[in-house]
This record gives C-alpha cells, structure tokens and sequence, in this order.
C-alpha cells in the first residue's frame, strides 16, 4: 500500500512530462478516459510519451502500451489528438491483448 | 494540453491543492477549475462531484463531451496522543486510505513496540507541525485529554482549516476548552467546527469501537466538505 501522501516526483507522469517539456522535449499525454469492465487502470490515468518513444506511467496493465506510444508519436507529430479504444470486442485490441476483458478509451493528446 | 495548464496543474499537486483538469474532448481545450470555483449549470454539479468523490470521469454538458480528471490529495489523518484508541485507529484507517501520523511528546506513550508500523512522533505538537504544517486535506484528532499537548494543536488544525477536527471529551471538558481556545485567539465560527465530544455516535463504549467512531466521521467530513460552508454549488 503506497502510504505517501506527497508527489512521487520520480514516477509521477504528468511531472515527468513537464520536466520533458523544460528540457526541450516533444511529448504526447495519453488519459484514460473510460473504462468497461474489469480495466486494469482507472479513469484519469496517464501515460507519458517522447518523441523518441520513451514513455512513462501505465493507462493498463501494460497490454496496450505499446500500440499508444505508436499512435503518441504521431500525434505528436500531427498536434491532432486521437481517441483510442482497445477491449476484446476489438481486433486490434485482441492482438495487444487486453486479456482482462475489460475495455477502455484512451485519448491521445500533445503537449503544447 | 496547454504546457501552462500542465505546470498549473503540477504547482496545486505538489502544495497538496485540489484541482480538477476539464478537458473538452471534441477540441481538446482544457482548463483548471479549482477547490471552491464557481461553475455553473451541469458541468458545474459534475466538477462538484469530481471534487467530492476524487473519481475521474467523462461527462455529456452542454452538447459537449468532457472529460474531467480530479487531483486530490491523498488525505491523511493526524492524531494527537498515543494512547488506546490511536492504536486501534492507526490500522483501520490506513486500511480505509487515510494513513495516520501520530504525535504525543509522552515517550512512554509514544513507543514503537505500541505502533508497530506507524509514523510516530515522540514531540511536541508544536515541533512536529512546525515541519509539517496541517493543510485543508488533514484531518485531526485530539486524543490526550492534556491541554498542553491538544490545544496547540487544535488552533493550528482550525487555523489550517482542516477538513475534519476532533476532540476528545465529554461536554464539560469541551466546554473549559472553549474558554482556552478562544482565550488562544480562535473565533467561535471556528470553535464550532470541532467535533466534541468525538466520533459519530454509535455508542461506542471500547477504545476499538471510538477509533470506529472517530474514522467513520472522518470520512463523512471529507466526503461532506465543502457542502456545509460553501452552500450547494450550482
């Protein structure tokens, strides 16, 4: 049980995301914003993404990370947010797994 | 997001602030609503829930789809006094995600055998708050009896405007309290918002069965604040 009741301020994504931004850094902010089901993340949860890939926080159990970091660094290079939605009902969702069988939304957005 | 949303965000999270992040998912703008903002009509009572609740959520308002993403911060309970009920509190209410810190300068009271796992402070509550100031996402409790030890600390929880104050006592003891504590410079509006005698009344008679009483109305402080003093919000 995490017993702290300040910031982790070397895990917390949206303060690694703002430490990118000083550093110069293209970033990508992904928020889940619904969820069916047994999702592994609840609402409000945030991955953050460079430019080159590198991300940071969880929006599941690790299942669909990776499709996300793809769609981030195109928003990142477009500046158009996306929606994304993965859960069992859906094919491509199905091959990153969301093995819970729980769904989710995930809105992809760039900083800045 | 806007970077300066991000960095606003960012300072609230970090000073313990709450905040709600409303972004309009049909063009991506977004803006910060704090603790206490006015907002009206429909978006305005699901932000007030957002506040209430902690959940994070997408709303319909307006013709429009948000998404709001509460920020709170994480509660914590402090008590005053290492004595019979704070052992049986401190457990329950980390189980109910309200981790304690308990203060009580008696170092006879206040030993590791008899709060295993707890943050203990065997000082002052003036020392202690000195470091760590109480903020309006602390509750307290005082559990002494001892007047130098619990009022001190009674008129920093008020003057922090802590979400929820108690104190132990029976009305007559609360009553010579109020004299000290006016006499220390509280105002009566502040006064009243301290629970005494403590905890909701189930009848609790053992020390287990306070501590029950105790972070049952803790949580209806936190899950209730703001509604009292603020009026509904519309």
């Amino acid at each position: 049980m995490d017993e702290s009741i300040y910031l982790d301020e070397a895990r917390d994504p949206l303060i690694i995301a703002e430490g990118w931004m000083k550093d110069g850094k293209d970033v990508a902010i992904a928020t889940v914003v619904e969820t069916w089901g047994s999702a592994p993340r609840p609402a409000g949860s945030h991955l953050v993404i460079d430019v080159e890939g590198n991300f940071h926080g969880s929006v599941s159990g690790g299942c669909v990370e990776g499709a996300v970091v793809t769609d981030a660094i195109d928003v990142i290079g477009s500046g158009k947010p996306r929606m994304l939605e993965f859960g069992v009902a859906d094919e491509t969702a199905w091959q990153v797994g969301l093995s819970c069988g729980g769904r989710i939304k995930v809105y992809v957005e760039r900083l800045g | 997001m806007d970077p300066y949303v991000l960095k606003t965000l960012n300072e609230e999270r970090r000073a313990r602030r709450a905040a709600v992040l409303v972004t309009d998912l049909g063009d991506g703008r977004d803006r910060i609503v704090r603790e206490g903002d006015r907002v009206a009509g429909e978006l305005g009572a699901a932000i007030a829930s957002a506040f209430r609740t902690g959940i994070s959520r997408s709303v319909e308002a307006e013709g429009r789809t948000f998404f709001l993403n509460a920020h709170l911060p994480r509660p914590r309970l402090v008590v005053i006094g290492a004595v019979h009920i704070s052992q049986a509190l401190a457990p329950m209410a980390r189980i109910a995600g309200y981790p304690v810190e308990i203060i009580d300068p008696r170092t006879a009271f206040a030993t590791p055998e008899r709060f295993h796992g707890v943050a203990l402070h065997a000082e002052w509550p003036e020392d202690v708050l000195k470091r760590q100031p109480l903020d309006s996402y602390t509750a307290l409790a005082a559990v002494t009896h001892d007047p130098k030890i619990d009022d001190f600390a009674l008129k920093a929880a008020l003057d922090a405007r802590c979400f929820y104050v108690g104190a132990l006592g029976s009305r007559k003891t609360h009553a010579k309290r109020v004299e000290r504590l006016l006499a220390l410079g509280a105002s009566a509006d502040q006064i009243a918002r301290i629970h005494a005698p403590i905890g909701l009344d189930i009848g609790a008679a053992s020390p287990a069965e306070i501590a029950v009483a105790v972070l049952a109305q803790t949580i209806h402080a936190f899950r209730s604040r703001g509604l009292e003093s603020k009026g509904a919000v519309a």
